[in-house]
């Protein structure tokens, strides 16, 4: 006798292709990828159609070609003789120290104003909501221009600052000179320079890294580990004593003993900039559309990134603070023990957001001249050799690693300090 | 104890509390001046907020509304004695420039009144409190005042004369029944008046219309594209099963409004020829493009945005890596570069000798890059519910589509509205960006007005006057979700 529950043993219909739904989602699934691959078919064949007929076969070539136009900012040294390869590579460079900067003033100004926006003080607070509200609500890119515009029209020529009265002076003891070609600041040489290395030969994306940045870095870096290993020292003490020993003038030392050591063995001193013709010579130059885009991506997001750090702190119930407080850490020890780690829980993950789209808007450089990605690759390049398809899609896709990357870096990091739950 | 020579029987009269710990001056030795780092801060401040209001009072306060140029500005400022301050004259001959764009000026009431209506058709929406009589009412009165305005002839006195007995009718039901004997009423069984959402959908079809012009027939066919599409739906159905209804409805829709609404739109035109003035795309400008590209983006891609959502959500794997891939890719890459996609390769993509026009391709972009927002915003609501509502759905039998309609969406999309709102805030934001492709929003006019030879020099008043008009804008629509969430919070906390 066969069980009751036994299913019936039906031959496959055609009908239940759709009403089946063990077959459905396979029907479903093939008329999505027949559809979607008809789509993807037509609009390749449009294109490739309406390329030929412009005689423009999809082509990379331009890339080997010299690109003909000058990079006002740069890292690097390139001239107009150097390929479009090159100048989109200086583009990047571009792209990414505005965004590097832009990211560490977000954060400082952010963080400060978030702090101060949960202050007790209440005209300080007000002021910070203020802040918060003026710049969210109003467009980025008119903060761009806006902030070009403001330091155009109102910091002094170059040549203001010459004569015998001056009508214009430089800053803090003659080594900032503030101009409406932007700011001119002391750079670092080293008078027993350990030279450049050169990458990559002669390829358009060759570079050189400074010997001296890399040796300071390590020695930094070195430092940083040796005071570790003096707190893990500490660490191990308090936890067999009950006493812990005093380090920090240790741990302090060796990060900053041996740094000033090399800078002293590699000849440190300021190049300061010098009014020489028309213009400043000397120092380290940065453009106005540097300094208009840098702030203003700043300040529109370190508005959001205050929200995000006044949210945070909200987020940690108050019960938390008192329950360290009864196990009897002190204030400083709760905050950094406590409420911190819980607390960046929560913030990181939006702030990492925040600045992906810090990234994003750096895009927006090409309003306001500052050749970066957008400027360079996609918009001169473009214009020059006319390769639309080419070049925009070369951009997304480079905009499109930077994100994947921070966010591939935000999903570790979620991961690692995800809450164990059941 | 005896030898106490004094015990106090009667109770103190109770004494004011300290002055310094209550009323204003508590208050302020509480929040300002409470420990010396605050006392400085609260210096800082005020000597902060002097400083700048010492410079912006005097500024703002110029007696240059009528100036016809900077220099004229400027004389103006010396005649009144000052050193210096803003020239407004450059707001007062431009503003309607900064609004409108160049949209001819006789027709500028066709963007105000769509605008106007957009809040009437957003009320039902927006705000559950108000009852469809006083809906019906302000629609009424909004129309009749339109039709007054540039109304003429035989047909606008019988369009008035039907408007203003509609109005006195709801009019004297609201006036004579109270909303609690109607509620009553309509429970006893009382017929209602038609659910406003019926003009909000109609709207959708009203507004390009208005802005653009040109004849009532096109909206009209566009519209009878989803009868089409129900129509088709409702007769396969029974036969075939919902799914391939569905398939079909949305064939027909698409085919019908592709091949069939352009000549069905002309022939009925020609046969009773009633319609606007067309306006062209390259008049729109100024603040009316950025409205006009953030609502119509965020409308469309509010639905294309929960479909992107489920598809994410489904069990069907490649529905799912479809979604996903769309997603991440929108998601990933700077709105600049699809908006130079829609400048330069939209029509490349689109069969040889397609040309259509340049604010229509930065809407198909705007849109598809908020819907990949949306679907974000819509995910997170759908994972914030419960996985008991999946199951209890599940439980009671109901299928997907049942399932999703009854359940799901209207939990999710609750959670989500905050979301949904501060995605259009960003993207009527970023139609900023319009202006980097050479259209003439507020950023590209400020540009040309800068480069005016009358108004060569003007930073502060120009865009500070733009920055004021979005900051009305998009604060006025934070603050609305944040109302929003607190209308919407049911749970008792």
């Amino acid at each position: 006798m066969t069980a009751l529950t036994d299913p019936q043993k039906e031959s496959f219909r055609l009908s239940m292709l759709l009403n089946d739904s063990r077959y459905r989602s396979i029907t479903i699934q093939i008329v999505t990828l027949i559809a979607f691959l008809t789509l993807i078919g037509w609009l390749l064949n449009n294109t490739a159609q309406n390329l030929a007929d412009l005689g423009k076969e999809p082509s990379f070539r331009f890339l080997t070609q010299p690109s003909g136009y000058d990079i006002n900012q740069r890292l690097l040294e390139y001239t107009s003789q150097d390929t479009n390869l090159r100048a989109a590579f200086l583009g990047l460079l571009n792209t990414l120290i505005v965004a590097i900067m832009g990211c560490i003033a977000a954060t400082v100004v952010g963080v400060i104003v978030g702090v101060l926006r949960l202050s007790n003080n209440w005209i300080v607070a007000r002021l910070m909501t203020f802040y918060v509200e003026i710049f969210r609500n109003v467009p980025v890119l008119l903060w761009i221009v806006f902030t070009m515009a403001i330091l155009i029209e109102s910091l002094p020529a170059p040549n203001k600052f010459r004569g015998d009265t001056p009508e214009a002076s430089m800053l803090l003891g003659d080594s900032v000179a503030l101009t409406n070609r932007g700011f001119y600041v002391p750079e670092p040489l080293f008078s027993r320079s350990l030279g450049d290395l050169d990458v990559l030969g002669d390829a358009s994306l060759r570079f050189g890294i400074s010997l001296d940045l890399v040796a300071i870095v390590a020695t930094l870096l070195a430092g940083v580990l040796l005071a570790g290993l003096f707190a893990k020292r500490a660490n191990r003490i308090q936890a067999a004593t009950g006493v812990r020993p005093k380090t920090w003038h240790w741990r302090l030392g060796v990060i900053v003993l041996p740094t000033a050591a090399l800078l002293a063995y590699l000849g440190l001193h300021w190049g300061h900039p010098e009014l020489r013709g028309f213009n400043f010579q000397g120092g380290t130059y940065m453009r106005n559309s540097l300094i208009a885009l840098w702030l203003a991506l700043s300040l529109y997001t370190a508005a959001f990134i205050a929200e995000i750090v006044r949210a945070g702190i909200l987020a940690i119930s108050k019960g938390q603070t008192e329950a360290a407080a009864a196990l009897g850490l002190r204030s400083r020890r709760i905050m950094s023990l406590v409420v911190l780690p819980q607390a960046l829980r929560v913030i990181v993950p939006p702030l990492i957001s925040q600045y992906l789209n810090l990234t994003k808007n750096s895009s927006l450089a090409i309003a306001v001249g500052y050749m970066d990605i957008t400027g360079t690759l996609m918009g001169i390049t473009l214009n020059q050799t006319g390769r639309e398809l080419e070049t925009v899609l070369m951009t997304m896709l480079i905009y499109l690693t930077i994100s994947l990357v921070i966010s591939g870096a935000m999903n570790i990091y979620n991961n690692s300090v995800k809450l164990q739950e059941r | 104890m005896t030898d106490l020579s004094y015990v106090r029987t009667e109770m103190l009269p109770e004494r004011d509390p300290p002055i310094s710990t209550s009323g204003v001056i508590g208050w302020i030795r509480a929040n300002l001046f409470d420990g010396i780092s605050n006392s400085v801060l609260t210096i800082a401040s005020l000597a902060f907020i002097y400083w700048v209001l010492s410079h912006f009072i005097p500024w703002f306060w110029s007696p240059t509304w009528n100036g016809s140029s900077l220099g004229n500005c400027r004389e103006m400022i010396g005649a009144a004695g000052k050193e210096g301050g803003a020239c407004w004259g450059v707001i007062n001959e431009r503003w309607p420039q900064i609004l409108f764009g160049f949209y001819p000026e006789e027709l500028r009431w066709r963007p105000i009144l769509a605008f106007v209506l957009m809040f009437v058709a957003l009320i039902p929406i927006l705000f559950n409190m108000i009852s469809r009589r006083w809906n019906w009412f302000l629609l009424a009165l909004v129309l009749f005042a339109a039709v007054s305005f540039v109304g003429s002839g035989v047909i606008a006195v019988l369009v008035q004369i039907v408007l203003a007995v509609t109005m006195a009718y709801v009019g004297w039901q609201i006036v004579t029944t109270k909303g609690a004997d109607r509620a009553d009423q309509i429970k006893a069984g009382a017929k209602r008046l038609p659910n406003p959402l019926l003009f909000s959908a109609a709207f959708v079809f009203i507004m390009p219309w208005l802005l653009w012009g040109g004849t009532i027939w096109t909206p009209l066919a566009a519209a009878f594209g989803f009868g089409v599409g129900w129509g088709a739906f409702r007769l396969v159905s029974p036969k075939f099963g919902d799914l391939a209804g569905l398939i079909l409805g949305v064939v027909t829709t698409f085919v019908w409004w592709l091949v069939l609404t352009g000549p069905v739109a002309s022939g009925l035109n020609g046969v009773l020829p009633v319609g606007l003035e067309p306006v062209q795309s390259r008049n729109f400008g100024g603040l009316l493009l950025s409205v006009t590209i953030g609502v119509v983006a965020i409308s469309v891609s509010l639905p294309l945005g929960i479909v992107l959502a489920l598809g994410r959500q489904s069990d069907l794997m490649l529905v799912k890596w479809m979604s996903v891939g769309f997603i991440e890719f929108i998601r990933g890459v700077p709105l600049i570069t699809l908006l130079f996609v829609a400048s330069f390769l939209l029509n490349v993509f689109m069969p040889p000798g397609t040309n259509f026009d340049i604010i229509l391709r930065v809407i198909i972009m705007a849109t598809l890059f908020s819907a990949a927002y949306i679907a974000e915003v819509v995910r997170g609501g759908l994972a914030a519910l419960p996985k008991g509502q999946y199951e209890a759905a599940d439980a009671l039998g109901l299928d997907y589509w049942k399932a999703q309609r009854l359940i799901i969406m209207p939990q999710a999309l609750k959670i989500s509205i905050p979301g949904i709102v501060s995605t259009f805030i960003g993207l009527f934001k970023d139609t900023t960006l319009v202006s980097i492709i050479g259209l003439l929003d507020p950023i590209g006019l400020s540009n040309s007005i800068r480069a005016d030879t009358a108004w060569n020099g003007v930073v502060w008043e120009l865009y500070g006057f733009i920055a004021f008009l979005f900051f009305i804008l998009t604060f006025s629509m934070s603050r609305y979700s944040m109302y929003l969430e607190r209308r919407l919070r049911t749970d008792h906390r």
